[in-house]
């Protein structure tokens, strides 16, 4: 992204990052932090070809524009997304939702896709719920139902929304290890790394050398580099996202 | 985009004593709608045309589900409604026009009444009020949950997935359910009023009804009932997928998507009136 305005999803007249300058290098992983409403979810948006920028220039891998138009599908569709709180579809079961991505990218009956989609929600510890519907499954779960939903279709680069939100102890060490899998090469993906952006409300649970930190802070995002970086910056905002830090 | 953030400041802005002012921003909102409404319309079509054979597996299934909802199982509803038409207005008109020495004149009232007006409007609102408002909110419900975004995000279109089969749906439902009423309706209205002592045979009866349809009255039939069924869901489809939409504004886009539908429907029946009127 090159001096990229970025608007809220929900109302394109209203701007809520201005002059990004973000690149994003193969195998690295990010970890966008901003204090709420800061334009997280609508960068990652952006970033994922949901949206359009109000100005600048937005590359993904080399192409311009893949947000509109069926022919950039299957290049839009090397990134995933995973939204905070799932989004699942209510009216399918956790299996349907998970299976939806493919069979309509692939044309598939059911059947089809069936051995693939239990080997992935057992991968994920999901197959205890695979027949449920999505309500009657607890948060901490559908997230998780959402990840393997943007894992099915084995992407190159997974963006993802405020994946520790809300989660219990337990769940949050799941999805730590998880990702961390996922981005030196899970078997699910072949072993091939994974590019990873997450947004965060707290650096802390992030804290790695091998990570990159930015900060969304009053409408500009700043790259903070590595963690290293991150504990020497004396930004004010810094402290509101490192709670432990004296 | 514009369109639709025009209406909301249009909606949103505080109401004036002027009565020019409040006639002017009516008028304008009327014009934005019926804007969104083409643009969503022709969008529709195109993804239609475009679309119809892709991901046939996963789409073609749900286009199935809608015939059924817009279409079989209401038959029991319109079975019992025809019966009602029948005994209420058919069945009356029959006897009376029969009584006065009129009769030669009931295939003609028969085929106005019930055939070209009654049967497909009736149907239209009943489709309406029974699936398009459960659109609207089912739609409305999505789009506030941000499940259409993340079927966007899953690289799945939205308007083929969640309004092909909606369309499809409701355009083949109005039509199949308009046939039945219809010969419901005439049928029930005929025992009525052979039971009343009506001097007519049913061979008397039907005779005249075949006699007084043309050609025409087939294939107008068959293109308003589908044109009131592909309407319905375009307004009820538009209200709830087409602008961002909170939950609680769910139920008042369901009001206003059913009374666009009404009106759209009843402009849609005066243009074929005028067509009947020149053909």
């Amino acid at each position: 992204m090159q001096n990229v305005t970025v608007s809220a999803m929900r109302d394109d007249s209203f701007v809520v990052l201005k002059n990004v300058d973000w690149k994003v290098a193969p195998g690295e992983f990010w970890v966008l932090g901003g204090p709420q409403y800061s334009g997280k979810t609508d960068l990652l948006m952006l970033a994922a070809g949901l949206v359009s920028p109000v100005e600048g220039s937005c590359r993904w891998m080399g192409m311009e524009n893949v947000s509109t138009g069926d022919a950039r599908l299957a290049d839009r569709l090397r990134m995933g997304l995973v939204f905070q709180g799932g989004q699942l579809f209510n009216r399918m079961s956790i299996a349907e939702n998970v299976a939806l991505p493919i069979r309509y990218r692939d044309d598939l009956e059911p059947d089809r896709v069936a051995p693939e989609v239990a080997g992935l929600l057992d991968a994920m510890e999901l197959s205890f719920c695979a027949g449920s519907s999505p309500m009657q499954v607890a948060a901490n779960w559908r997230s998780r139902v959402a990840l393997a939903r943007a894992l099915i279709l084995k992407p190159e680069i997974l963006l993802l929304d405020n994946p520790l939100s809300g989660l219990g102890g337990r769940h949050r060490a799941w999805w730590q290890d998880f990702l961390d899998q996922l981005w030196k090469g899970h078997p699910w993906l072949d072993n091939r790394p994974l590019t990873l952006v997450v947004t965060a409300d707290d650096f802390g649970p992030w804290q790695s050398s091998s990570r990159r930190f930015a900060l969304l802070h009053d409408g500009r995002f700043q790259n903070l580099g590595s963690w290293m970086d991150v504990a020497r910056s004396s930004h004010p905002a810094l402290p509101e996202l490192l709670p432990e830090t004296p | 985009m514009l369109a639709l953030a025009n209406h909301q400041v249009l909606r949103d802005s505080p109401g004036s004593c002027s009565y020019s002012v409040y006639l002017g921003r009516k008028l304008l909102l009327f014009f934005l709608t019926m804007h969104g409404l083409g643009a969503f319309a022709l969008i529709t079509m195109g993804v239609i045309w475009r679309k119809f054979n892709v991901a046939a597996k996963v789409v073609h299934p749900h286009i199935r589900q809608e015939i059924a909802r817009s279409g079989t199982a209401l038959l029991p509803m319109f079975l019992f409604l025809a019966l009602a038409l029948g005994f209420l207005i058919v069945g009356q008109t029959v006897s009376t026009l029969a009584r006065v020495g009129a009769g030669d004149y009931l295939g003609t009232m028969m085929v106005i009444v019930v055939v070209r007006e009654l049967g497909p409007l009736l149907t239209a609102m009943l489709v309406l009020a029974r699936v398009g408002s459960a659109n609207v909110i089912e739609l409305g419900t999505a789009r506030a949950l941000g499940e259409v975004e993340a079927l966007e995000a899953l690289g799945i279109d939205p308007v083929h997935y969640l309004i092909m089969p909606r369309v499809i749906g409701m355009a083949l439902g109005v039509f199949s359910l308009s046939i039945y009423l219809i010969i419901g309706a005439l049928t029930s209205g005929y025992l009525f009023a052979f039971f009343q002592g009506a001097p007519m045979t049913p061979g008397d009866y039907f005779h005249q009804i075949a006699d007084a349809l043309g050609w025409l009255d087939f294939a107008l039939l068959a293109l308003k009932t589908l044109a009131f069924g592909f309407l319905i869901a375009v307004v009820t489809c538009y209200n709830g997928l087409a602008q961002p939409l909170r939950l609680e504004d769910v139920s008042r886009v369901a009001v206003r998507a059913v009374t666009q539908g009404i009106i759209l429907c009843v402009t849609l029946d005066a243009f074929f009136i005028i067509l009947y009127a020149i053909t």
